[in-house]
């Protein structure tokens, strides 16, 4: 009887911390969305709304927020230049990076690949912020400034340790018995490589790519230091200059629409991504 | 298949990456250290050495003992305050059964994949003294006289931004937790409530030591968030201001080198950063080293 007592007592204040656990999450639910939602609410009022109260919704759509934005403000050219800073360090990085991964963790290298993965972690604590002088210095005595494939390239260097670091993590645990197999029959390391490891790393190498994505994509600071011309800039450069003129020329609206224009890319890799973003990040690839 | 292809191939394959890793990461960070002792003034004219001096006037400089302490007091209180939302977060959010945890894990990690130039621009309008929501709630609920300008009062303008670090990097760290919350044995908490133990109890005495070593990175992860996150939020949102209120060292390092050129002196700013993220590092690890638990 006491039991019983206790067990439903129990049951019950479990359901009572359910129920704060929810108030709770959906509160701080609220707090992420909200400034998002404003943001796109803000983005189609028109600028006399915004000032007069920023609670109130649109009267009418304000869709020419966003043509402004894109024609005072050269929101194409930024976008553009986004897009190819973005591909062409993917690129880049998954060509140098993957490879690099498989000799690290199935060549047997033991020594070789012990140092280099060390030499990398210690790497891990060397921010491009902190560098930021010295490797200014370094890409205009090399020529690479205000310019867009030297921005690439620097970028992608900096991104190197951690994501060879996470992806030899993953490679390390796949069996080697498809190898010795693969071997057997003859393969290079190069069939090895394209053939077994890279379909069967898909997953880390899904991961690699959607955090790398959001790393270049949303790179500021290295950028404002080593792009100079406007139309070579990227869109949180751009978007940073616009910011800059727009808070005195109070066009608030266009302003908020550019924000939503850059917000849509992260947004759109963000949905598509995010499962394998999440479970695959756990512990930065010490879990694999 | 012999031994030389192996290392041939992992020779075409390693060199090219690690080269551009000595070249962007390994050698500016030896330059940085080793020009500090310099008087650079422009990139092209040869520096003059200054031994130490660079580092001798840092003490005597007023504005960067301003930036030193802000600094100082973003990387002690973001690495206290942020891994330790995140760990309740990701306790409420898996330990409570809720149907829709994937939802709040999907949410709550989105900010920190935003660019960290649009959350400060967000966020400073939300701070904004007349279009900005916060004050224009505030006055709708009578409390117009604590309706500040938050950004523009030296008072509030570091904790104004101290919550936007936080809304903007919780959620990474809590995924990392409910990585390491979802390598638990069940088990264990199978056998504590069978002994009894309620939430809290479950909390102290299985959730947290058996995530000891997960939080003990995501503090390493917060301490690297305070420097950087820190730096380009302060600067989108407040330049510095008002006055030197929000200066951290990484913003005037980069006045001291991009609008004064005093190249030398902004590279010992960096190298005072790197030991200051250094050395707190050093010291959580020590306050938290605990005995491993293998399971």
């Amino acid at each position: 009887m006491m039991n019983h007592f206790t067990v439903n007592r129990s049951k019950v204040s479990e359901r009572m911390a359910a129920i704060a656990a929810r108030v709770v999450l959906i509160a701080i639910s609220c707090t992420v969305v909200f400034p998002l939602l404003w943001n796109l609410t803000t983005s189609l009022k028109t600028n006399t709304e915004i000032m007069t109260s920023p609670w109130s919704l649109p009267q009418v759509l304000q869709f020419e927020n966003y043509i402004r934005a894109f024609s005072k403000a050269r929101m194409a050219d930024y976008f553009l230049n986004s897009v190819f800073v973005v591909a062409l360090s993917m690129a880049l990085l998954l060509i140098l990076v993957v490879p690099a991964a498989y000799s690290l963790t199935r060549l047997n290298l033991e020594r070789l690949s012990k140092i280099i993965t060390n030499i990398y972690i210690a790497c891990l604590f060397l921010q491009v912020n902190v560098l930021l002088v010295s490797i200014f210095i370094l890409m205009s005595k090399l020529n690479m400034v205000d310019n867009r494939v030297g921005l690439s390239i620097a970028l992608v260097a900096t991104n190197i340790p951690f994501n060879t670091f996470f992806l030899a993590g993953f490679m390390k645990t796949i069996s080697k018995e498809y190898e010795y197999a693969a071997m057997i029959d003859g393969c290079s390391h190069f069939s090895i490589l394209t053939k077994i490891i890279i379909p069967l790393s898909a997953p880390a190498i899904t991961t690699v790519s959607i955090l790398s994505f959001f790393s270049f994509f949303n790179e500021y600071i290295l950028t404002l230091v080593v792009i100079s011309s406007d139309s070579k800039k990227t869109l949180p450069v751009g978007l940073a200059n616009l910011y800059e003129v727009q808070r005195y020329a109070t066009d608030w609206g266009a302003l908020f629409a550019a924000l939503i224009i850059m917000l849509v890319p992260v947004l759109v890799v963000y949905l598509f991504g995010q499962n394998s973003l999440t479970r695959g990040m756990g512990v930065g690839g010490l879990k694999g | 298949m012999n031994k030389r292809s192996g290392y041939i191939f992992a020779a075409v394959t390693i060199i090219p990456g690690f080269l551009l890793v000595a070249l962007f990461l390994i050698y500016p960070m030896l330059q940085m250290i080793y020009q500090s002792l310099f008087n650079v003034s422009s990139l092209l004219g040869s520096p003059s050495f200054a031994g130490l001096d660079n580092y001798k006037s840092l003490l005597g400089d007023e504005n960067f003992i301003i930036a030193f302490k802000n600094t100082i007091f973003l990387t002690l209180l973001i690495p206290v305050a942020v891994p330790f939302i995140s760990l309740v977060l990701s306790v409420l959010v898996t330990q409570t059964k809720l149907r829709e945890k994937a939802l709040y894990r999907v949410l709550f990690f989105f900010p920190s994949v935003l660019p960290m130039v649009s959350v400060g621009i967000l966020w400073q309008f939300i701070y904004h003294p007349t279009i900005g929501v916060i004050n224009s709630a505030l006055n709708s609920l009578g409390l117009g006289n604590i309706a500040f300008a938050w950004l523009g009062d030296e008072r509030f303008a570091m904790w104004a931004v101290v919550i936007t670090i936080i809304w903007q990097a919780a959620g990474y760290l809590m995924v990392m937790d409910i990585a390491g919350i979802d390598r638990i044995p069940i088990e264990l908490y199978e056998s504590a409530t069978l002994d009894g133990a309620g939430a809290l109890r479950k909390f102290a005495a299985v959730t947290v030591p058996f995530l000891w070593e997960v939080v003990r990175m995501t503090i390493v992860f917060a301490i690297g968030i305070a420097t950087n996150v820190g730096f380009i939020l302060t600067a989108v949102m407040t330049a510095g201001g008002p006055g030197l209120s929000t200066t951290v060292l990484l913003q005037y390092m980069f006045t001291q080198a991009f609008q004064n050129s005093n190249f030398g002196y902004a590279m010992s700013i960096a190298v005072v950063v790197l030991l200051i993220s250094f050395v707190i590092s050093l010291i959580s690890n020590k306050l938290t080293n605990r005995e491993i638990i293998e399971y």
